[in-house]
């Protein structure tokens, strides 16, 4: 039987065998981001070619471990931390079954490692999308997979636990907004391990020999199925946690949790065609097939995309005003409460989204403008800003809550976390907006030498870059400085912090809710700040979309 | 509420008028942006192509091999230099890591490339005019090329192909007239 404590700050009940397995899947989330972050500094430092510091096998191998620890192993082992924390202490609910729990764990573990292993060995330098005919060593395919099947059963224990809290009448007939998010996660997370077992249990049976030969095309289209789905998982998890992190600081909700519900909906609808995207300038697949897929049947993933876009910070203006910050236009922006670096992280994290992941995302996933970005650094600048400025840097905000709340440790040099948050978003802004200039010259992407020294010809690309590869060292050494700081505040916190004995010990706030308003206002308009904040950006995409078409219509005639 | 279930009602609650009114702005550049992409097809000069035949490598390189005999007019750094005709087929193949051929084109003129790899993946990525397409071995990919302006081009390989991926580097010449074949050497 199951065993709880009570939490004495929140009052939420902490199933014993969440609590265990939420901590394991924790610590080895760290890990993975400590890898990927030492690669990453690695790589910075040979891409720019003043220090060109790695060997040519040495970088493409690094480039792998950095995708995959990055991308698969850091933000999966933090999912599912998050959904056994999601489905359980939030309804007060218990673990389904705690044996499968375990067994999850064990199999993502050994995954993990197996990967990480075959890479280091030189094993495996195929890089994380590992596009066929390359062929790595069957143990290589054998880690992933096992990964993959311990995450999914992750995910089917979330499944398990909410439909226990049901039965046990732990919720009511709507979940709460976050365990909602977490439920469209889940759900897209199902097709995204499917897609990944449909690609990768075939691709190791060619490896072993057992199956002659994989189409190239068939392999991009499936294997993108569970490469770009995996970022929409990753897209509702984060969506979710901003607005749990609305209510844990001001007590505020979405002005209007239908609407929010909605997008939630249409990203499971619609949201894996756009793996399509990824296909635009294959041959094998036509122009219909690209133009209806890639744009999530006429945008309606991006739709949803731009209702959070106002329905998270007008959640934040809406309980700023209810708080009484209500003087003019940004009076609520100014009051917000920047020096929670929980908060702040998610604030920057939703800016960097916007500003640099979503405009990018949107302009180079259109069929035509993707001829040219396909493969530039211009691409990894766009990801840097989804999934690094939007979803790590969510996650690691959000992990100052968690510290006390599940390790119950207080968070060591407290001052220093609250400019971490900064430091990052600067840091991998100056990075990403690096990147896409440099892929806007046409710097291709996984490449180690681009002056081609041994090649047959020499090539010189644009001279203005030199400068343009200074900002990016500096934007990849301050994001690398802030991660490390982040790792050894979090690292230290919870094996030597300080204990958390009860709320006097809580270094961040946590807002009672504001409920509902008992006087409905006459306004007509609810959140006229994050209008005009929205409208702003709307006005830059349009810019940048712009330019974009101009640049294609320069280059040569294309059918 | 986020961590509690939303007060009761919450789905007839009235949608704000900035909310509708931005959901109405986004919802209109959606739709505007997916016909933007179809009229491209039709007033717009940079479309990918949909024609893409089967092939095996062994019929590639055969084709290729033909193509650069039929037309070759010197060499570069030990690559075939070859000048194919206008609205001629075009056969170019990677392998790991050169392309087969260095290819000289005419200005204003279409030219239809056949691209497929060898080996690997491979990218085609044209430089500095930045245009990027992919290259899969038994995939003959069909585009349509015309060059809008002279000068020297370089092909990069921009998909990782292994090990020796950044040697790979071709090129490209665009001249208007055969006097200029003189300042690249040919
Ligand atoms: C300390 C912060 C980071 C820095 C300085 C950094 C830097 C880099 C650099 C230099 C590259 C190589 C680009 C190339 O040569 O093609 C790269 C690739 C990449 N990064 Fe990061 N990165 C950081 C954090 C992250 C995080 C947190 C994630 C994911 C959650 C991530 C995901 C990726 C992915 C998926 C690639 C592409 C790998 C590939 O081409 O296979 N990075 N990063
Ligand atoms: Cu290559």
């Amino acid at each position: 039987m199951s065993t709880f404590r009570t939490c004495d700050i929140t009052g939420f009940k902490v199933d014993n065998t969440t609590e265990k397995l939420f901590r394991l899947n924790a610590v080895f989330a760290v890990v993975s981001l400590l890898i990927a972050a030492l690669g990453a500094i690695l790589l910075v430092f040979t891409r720019w070619q003043d220090f060109h510091v790695l060997s040519s096998p040495w970088y493409y191998r690094i480039i792998g471990l950095h995708g995959v620890n990055a991308l698969v192993f850091w933000i999966v082992f933090f999912e599912i931390a998050g959904l056994y924390f999601g489905s359980t202490v939030v309804l007060n609910s218990r673990f389904c079954a705690p044996k499968l729990g375990w067994l999850s764990f064990i199999l993502m573990a050994t995954g993990f490692i197996l990967t990480d292993v075959m890479i280091l060995s030189g094993n495996a330098d195929v890089t994380m999308t590992s596009y066929v005919p390359l062929k790595a060593h069957p143990l290589y395919y054998l880690g992933i997979i096992l990964f993959a099947v311990g995450a999914l059963i992750g995910v089917g224990l979330f499944f398990g636990n909410i439909a226990l809290a049901k039965k046990e009448g732990k919720v009511g007939k709507t979940l709460p907004l976050f365990t909602y998010a977490l439920m469209a996660a889940a759900i897209i997370a199902v097709l995204t391990l499917l897609s990944g077992a449909l690609v990768y249990v075939p691709t190791f049976l060619w490896s072993l020999g057992l199956v002659e030969s994989i189409d190239p095309a068939w392999y991009r289209l499936v294997w993108w199925g569970f490469g770009h789905s995996a970022q929409q998982i990753n897209v509702c998890a984060m969506v979710g946690i901003w607005y749990l992190s609305v209510r844990l600081v001001l007590g505020g909700s979405s002005i209007n949790e239908k609407v929010s519900r909605v997008a939630f909906l249409f990203y499971i609808l619609f949201i894996s065609i756009a793996s399509a995207h990824h296909l635009l300038v294959d041959p094998a697949v036509s122009s219909t097939w690209k133009v209806w897929n890639t744009s999530y049947a006429m945008y309606l993933a991006v739709l949803a995309s731009m209702i959070h876009a106002f329905a998270v910070p007008s959640s934040m203006e809406a309980a700023q005003r209810r708080l009484g910050h209500n003087k003019g236009l940004f009076d609520w922006l100014i009051k917000l409460p920047w020096g929670n670096p929980a908060f702040s992280s998610i604030t920057l994290a939703i800016i960097g989204f916007g500003f640099i992941g979503g405009i990018t995302g949107v302009i180079y996933g259109m069929e035509q403008t993707n001829i040219i970005v396909h493969n530039t650094l211009a691409i990894v600048g766009h990801f840097k800003g989804t999934v690094v400025i939007g979803t790590t840097l969510t996650f690691m905000g959000i992990t100052y809550y968690l510290v006390p709340l599940m390790f119950r440790r207080k968070i060591v040099a407290f001052k220093l976390a609250k400019i971490q948050p900064w430091m990052f978003f600067f840091g991998i802004a100056l990075l990403a907006i690096g990147m896409i200039a440099l892929g806007m010259f046409g710097i291709p992407r996984r490449h180690y030498d681009i002056a081609f020294t041994g090649g047959p010809f020499t090539y010189d690309f644009n001279l203005v870059s030199g400068f343009i590869w200074v900002l990016f060292g500096l934007g990849g050494v301050l994001s690398f400085l802030s991660m490390l700081i982040w790792i050894l505040i979090v690292v230290v916190s919870v094996f030597f912090g300080p204990r958390v004995n009860g709320p006097q010990d809580m270094q961040l706030a946590i807002a009672a809710p504001l409920g509902e308003e008992r006087t409905p206002h006459k306004r007509k308009y609810e959140a006229p700040g994050t209008l005009v904040l929205t409208i702003i950006f709307l006005v830059t995409f349009l810019v940048f979309y712009f330019l974009n078409w101009k640049w294609l219509a320069a280059i040569w005639e294309i059918q | 509420m986020s961590l509690e279930a939303p007060p009761s009602g919450w789905i007839h609650k009235k949608i704000a008028r900035d909310e509708k009114g931005w959901i109405i702005a986004a919802t209109v550049v959606c739709i505007a942006m997916f016909f933007w992409m179809i009229l491209w097809h039709v007033y717009g000069k940079q479309n990918p192509s949909s024609v893409t035949y089967y092939t095996t490598p062994e019929e590639f390189t055969t084709l290729t091999n033909s193509f650069i005999e039929q037309n070759q007019i010197g060499e570069d750094n030990g690559i075939p230099v070859v000048m194919p005709k206008p609205e001629s087929d075009v056969f170019l193949l990677a392998q790991m890591w050169r392309w087969s051929s260095v290819i000289v084109l005419k200005k204003d003129e279409w030219y239809k490339f056949h691209i497929s790899s060898k080996d690997v993946m491979h990218g085609f990525s044209v430089q500095p005019i930045n245009m990027n397409f992919m290259v899969f071995p038994n995939y003959d990919y069909v585009l349509d090329f015309k060059p809008n302006k002279t000068g020297e081009y370089m092909v990069v390989c921009n998909e990782f192909c292994g090990i020796g991926h950044h040697l790979m580097i071709g090129k490209i010449v665009v001249i208007e007239d055969e006097s200029e074949l003189a300042n690249y050497g040919y």
